[in-house]
Parts: C-alpha cells; structure tokens; sequence
C-alpha cells in the first residue's frame, strides 16, 4: 500500500513559511513596545505589522488548502485522546493565525494608525479611532499570543514526542522529502 | 434738505455700506489639522487652542489683515505619546517656543471668492515666507474661511537629529484650517 506520509509541498512550504514569520514576529512584538518613542521604533513597528498582514494572508491561503486537501493519516497506532488533540490544537492553531494578526490591525485602527502593508498598500480601518477600544484590543492581541505561544509548544513537543520517544517517523509529515517516502 | 438727499445718495452709492468687515473670530467654529505621513502611513492631528486677529472686508481684500498664534501645548499629533515627544528640543522646543505664529502681509484676491494670502510663520524661532490660498464663504451671520498648505518641517527645525530622517517620517505635513468669524 502507497500510503501518503507528508503534506502536500504547498502546505509544507506555507507551514514553514508563517511558523518563520510568526517566529519573528512574536519576540519583535515583545521587544518594541517597551522602547521610547525614536523612528527606529516606529520601523520595527510597521515591520511587525507588515509580518502580521502577510501571516494573515498566508493562514488564509492556508486554510484554504487545508480545507480542499486531505493531510497524510496520523500513524495508526496513535491513541485516540491523541487524534483528538491533534485536531483540537490544530484548529486552534488556525483560528489564531487568523485572529492574532485580525487584532492587531483592529488596534492599530482604533489607536489611530492605519496600515500600510508594506508602506504601500493601505489596508481600510475597520474600526475608527477610539482609546478604550485600542487598549482593550491590545490586551486581546496579547492574550492571543500567549496562548498562541504555549500551543506552539505543545505541538512542537507532540511532534518530537512521536518522532523520537515513540519513534514513529513523524517530522517528516512537514519535510522535504518526496511524497509518501519515509 | 438737497444736501442731506446728496448724503444719504452717497452712502447708498458706497460698497463699504453694505459690506461686512469680518473682525470676531468664532473659536468654536475655527479648526487647524495637519497631517503628515509616517513610515507611509497617514497621520492626522491638530491644536485645539489658537487665537485669531483678523479684519476682512470682501470690498477690500487689500486691507485685509489677520495674526494667528497657535498655542502649541494644546496639539493633538495622533496619539499621547507623540503629544509629549512634540515638547521635546528635537521637536517644537516648547518651553522656549510655545507658539507658532502666522501673519499675513498681504491678501490677493483671486475671483470666484478665493484668495492668496501671503505671510509669514514662526515656529521655533524660524521663519518662512508662506503663500495661502483661501476659499471664502459667507454665510447668513459669520463668514468661513478654508485654506491648507504645505510646509516642510525641516526648514522650521521641527524634528531634528535621530528625527530628520524623512523615509520614516516625512518632511512634508499639510495643514488645513478653517477660521470662521462674524461681522459684528
């Protein structure tokens, strides 16, 4: 039996491309809200939001292949509580790279400032400018991303659970190795 | 009785009867924006406090005359933060120049109810030659008047050092302003 073990290449590249992004992202936001106001803030902020916009974009694309591709089976020996993990995490996953960035340009609106991906392309605000609604999406933005932050270790550390303790070839599901090779 | 019909002809034959000389500001009705483009995105604010010194007769544009000083304390440029990094000496100064100062030499009027106003600003100090053009429009009790131009912020000082590089945030800010006033 030809059974398929990796993602198609499409989804591998996307997967590997947000988790990058959101891998810059993430600590970049940590780091610049914290510095006084200087234009080398005001880079690093535009850059995240630029990140933040081509995630969203990415995710959404991605959903949509998820969505009309079926992914390789989880090995058959994989407890049930487990399958149903995976797919409770995973949704998650989605549903955050989605409203993760969704907030952040709603706060970037409702503080005032409107986005320019990339300086070039002005995205509409969707909300007007109003200082409760700013801080109050802030604090959403955050608890988005700390939450984003420990299912990324949790499916992390699912991953290298199955591959190296239970020693089920498991990475390769997001490699670059050809399709259905072990 | 012939000299007072000769009078009163004379006063009905003066423009100057029936115009209005627009002197009482309407603080309430008067708005100054500007904006200016920061990492390409757009960026509105204002001053809510300014005092205007003006007299505008449409008969006589030519003696027209008005002095705006705007207390630059009172801005709002987009959020709290920028408000106070504008009090900064790279910005504004304010503690040694609280106020930008508009005064205009000279008005010229264009027809169709627009105007050039010529004039000076000072901010921080410096001061530039500036030409304005200005919409008039009379209304039933108070006239307003609408004009914008664009000043570079450089020539003014207005953001210096880490600040003058302008591909972060630009040279050019655009001001707008609405003055209305009445005749009385």
């Amino acid at each position: 039996m030809n059974a398929v073990t990796r993602y198609s290449t499409p989804a591998v590249v996307l997967h590997w491309l947000v988790a990058l992004l959101i891998f810059a992202a993430f600590p970049l936001g940590v780091y610049m809200h914290e510095l006084p106001l200087s234009p080398d803030k005001l880079k690093l902020y535009s850059y995240h939001k630029w990140i933040g916009i081509t995630v969203l974009v990415l995710a959404a694309l991605r959903l949509g292949w998820r969505m009309t591709h079926t992914p390789p089976a989880l090995p058959a020996g994989m407890a049930a509580w487990q399958r149903h993990a995976s797919a409770i995490v995973h949704g998650l996953l989605y549903l955050l790279m989605i409203a993760i960035p969704l907030s952040g340009w709603l706060m970037s609106s409702a503080k005032g400032f409107q986005t320019v991906w990339f300086g070039v392309l002005p995205l509409p605000d969707l909300v007007g400018k109003d200082r409760d609604l700013g801080e109050w999406l802030a604090g959403v933005h955050k608890a988005l991303n700390f939450t984003l932050l420990a299912l990324v270790i949790l499916h992390v550390g699912a991953a290298l659970q199955h591959h190296f303790i239970e020693r089920q070839p498991f990475l390769q599901r997001m490699g670059w190795g050809r399709k259905g090779r072990t | 009785m012939k000299a007072m019909i000769l009078t009163l002809l004379a006063v009905l034959a003066t423009p100057a009867a029936h115009a209005v000389e627009y002197r009482t500001v309407l603080p309430k009705q008067s708005t100054i924006h500007f904006e200016f483009r920061q990492m390409g995105v757009p960026v509105k604010g204002g001053f809510k406090r300014f005092s205007t010194d003006m007299a505008f007769d449409p008969a006589r544009p030519e003696a027209a005359h008005a002095k705006i000083e705007i207390d630059l304390a009172s801005i709002d440029a987009g959020s709290s933060e920028a408000d106070d990094e504008s009090a900064g000496k790279l910005w504004f100064d304010r503690g040694a120049y609280p106020k930008a100062i508009f005064v205009a030499r000279q008005v010229r009027a264009l027809g169709n109810n627009r105007y050039e106003m010529r004039g000076t600003l000072t901010l921080k100090g410096r001061s530039r030659e500036m030409v304005v053009p200005v919409t008039y429009t009379p209304g039933k009790n108070a006239a307003s008047f609408d004009g914008g131009f664009v000043l570079k912020r450089l020539d003014f000082g207005i953001g210096e050092g880490m600040w003058a590089d302008v591909a972060t945030v630009a040279n050019e800010v655009r001001v707008t302003f609405r003055i209305a006033a009445s005749g009385n």
